[in-house]
């Protein structure tokens, strides 16, 4: 025999155990260059500039310099 | 209890963890911004810095050190030559993180590395683009100075103005420089999305 519950868990305490388990939205931002919603602190994946500045490498001209 | 102890194991033996260090920190400092997991990046940048440091007193004792972690003499010398006179007047904080889009796959928290006076190459200037632009004004004169350029600019785009037809040629003509800026945004924006 496997262990089974001993009781049955009424529909009120199942929801009150899963009120916790509702996934979080992440931090999101609009760009400030581009507009475009990027996470909070985190790099624009789309102009690729934060503060300001540029944080992820173009692609890179290899032939010149 | 693991409290109140320093770094991160990142799911590695002590050797591979220190050869994993060794080989970041050398990439990093030779390629000055290196993409990499934020957890990573956090625990490189001390050590990093700490080559940096040595960089800048420059004498033959600090290189040997430098030497004892470092995997590659060539980035050696640049630490010395370049990278510790440039930051000869900056008390530390050499290195700047920024946050990443989580990695595809895993979802791994995603960070550059970078030392913080790194200049990302400016935008692809677009060559075929500057050619273009002196061949609208004089399309005749243009015709015999084209073949010359391509050894020394050879993009794949630059052959296509020479296929045009006259009319595609004339209709560059009256592309504005600020439409030619908005071309490279638009281009530069797909190059990030095909990424
Ligand atoms: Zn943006």
């Amino acid at each position: 025999m496997p262990p089974l519950p001993k009781r049955k868990y009424p529909k009120s305490r199942q929801g009150k155990r899963r009120s916790h388990l509702a996934i979080k939205m992440p931090h999101i931002v609009d760009c400030p260059r581009c507009k475009s919603p990027r996470l909070a602190h985190h790099a624009c994946p789309i102009c690729g500039t934060y503060r300001g500045r540029e944080a992820i490498t173009m692609p890179a001209p290899e032939l010149e310099s | 209890m693991r409290h109140r102890v320093a770094g991160r194991h990142l799911g590695r033996e002590t050797s591979h963890r220190l050869s994993l260090y060794r080989n970041l920190v050398t990439d990093l400092l030779r390629y000055e911004r290196i993409t990499t997991t934020e957890a990573k990046a956090k625990e490189i940048r001390p050590m990093a810095e700490k080559i940096i440091t040595l960089g800048r007193r420059g004498d033959l004792h600090a290189r040997r050190q430098a030497m004892r972690f470092v995997y590659d003499t060539a980035v050696v010398k640049k630490v010395f030559d370049e990278i510790g006179p440039r930051m000869k007047d900056r008390p530390g904080g050499y290195l700047r993180l920024t946050g990443l889009e989580p990695r595809k796959g895993d979802g791994a928290r995603m960070s550059s590395i970078e030392l913080v006076d790194f200049v990302d190459a400016p935008p692809t200037p677009r060559p075929q683009r500057v050619t273009a632009a002196p061949k609208a004004a004089a399309p005749v004169a243009a015709a015999p100075d084209a073949p010359a350029l391509e050894p020394a600019e050879p993009t794949v785009d630059e052959a296509e103005p020479e296929g045009e037809s006259a009319e595609a040629v004339a209709e560059e003509t009256t592309e504005s420089a600020s439409e030619l800026a908005q071309d490279d945004a638009e281009e530069r924006e797909a190059g990030h999305s095909a990424e």
